[in-house]
């Protein structure tokens, strides 16, 4: 089954690097959805059927760890998996995320096959043409 | 090793790692250098991201429109002919990677340090200088010629400012990073 995936991240480069990396992981992707921030994200969350969020951490207005407690207090999202991409390699930001219930994090920057390898187990790898 | 020490070496693997996953290009490490006092005019792209913590200060970028645009056209593997809001975004993260990661090493010596989202500014015969008295630790690097500049000044948090203070020939403003 395909799926949909949430991409939020301040930088429009970071979204547009994440699309591409994406669509060439070899999973089974629908859609990719963009937010610029935590509040956007959860607009889109309210919209759109979403599988994945793929989050920065550090975003104007609300950020990725303020978006995961969002999502993990929802009876309607906590089961949507949410992997972390910052560049916050201390263990402060890294651990709250893990405590929220984040599925990972990825630190930038980031290798395709690093992507891939954090979805693995969460995305269907794509049906073979 | 001192603070110094640490900073340059952490800059350069940074800096390395960041060109070379990112654009998938081998850039050339040049000269390290302390500046201190007002800086030179300069133009170009130059981005600002602020540090945080018991520590604190500013991280800074700069290079060429020319080398901005090619950054971005690596990076995202697209066109970029001028300096727009694509490439400067590039530019501005591309300092959040480079001056994060340096954030990272510098946690395991000063403790947990924060960062701002970064700010990024493009113009002609303008000035940058720090509120505090910091020196910037300043690091060269090229590719294929072109000149990339990656800036650090740190201090222990009670001598430390937040602001910096953009300044051109006619006016001023203060530029928060």
């Amino acid at each position: 089954m395909e799926s949909n995936v949430l991409v939020v991240d301040d930088s429009a480069a970071i979204r547009k690097i994440l699309q591409r990396v994406l669509r060439q992981t070899g999973m089974a992707i629908h859609t990719i959805h963009e937010a610029g921030d935590g509040q956007e994200a959860l607009g889109v969350l309210g919209a759109q059927k979403v599988d994945l969020v793929l989050s920065d951490i550090n975003m104007p207005k609300m950020d990725g760890l303020e978006l995961l407690a969002s999502i993990k207090a929802s009876p309607e999202w906590r089961q949507i998996p949410v992997v972390m991409i910052t560049t916050e390699g201390g263990e402060t930001k890294v651990s709250e995320a893990v405590k929220l219930g984040a599925a990972g994090y990825v630190r930038k920057p980031f290798t395709a096959d690093q992507i891939k390898e954090k979805l693995a187990g969460i995305l269907e790898p794509a049906l073979p043409l | 090793m001192n603070l110094n020490e640490i900073i340059v070496n952490s800059i350069t693997q940074s800096t390395i790692q960041v060109f070379s996953t990112m654009l998938g290009v081998d850039i050339q490490c040049g000269d390290a250098a302390v500046q201190s006092g007002m800086p030179e005019a300069t133009e170009g792209v130059v981005s600002f991201i602020g540090v945080a913590g018991s520590w604190a200060g500013t991280g800074s970028v700069s290079c060429s429109p020319a080398l901005a645009c090619r950054i971005c056209a690596q990076m995202l593997m697209c066109e970029a002919a001028a300096v727009n809001e694509e490439v400067l975004d590039t530019v501005a993260e591309l300092t959040n990677m480079i001056i994060g990661s340096v954030k990272t090493e510098l946690e395991q010596h000063l403790g947990p340090l924060g960062l701002s989202i970064p700010t990024v500014v493009y113009g002609r015969n303008f000035k940058t200088k720090s509120a505090g008295s910091a020196e910037w630790i300043v690091m060269q690097f090229q590719w294929d010629g072109e000149a990339l500049v990656v800036k650090l000044c740190l201090e222990p948090k009670q001598q430390a400012a937040h602001v910096m203070f953009h300044t051109s020939t006619t006016d001023s403003c203060t530029l928060e990073v």
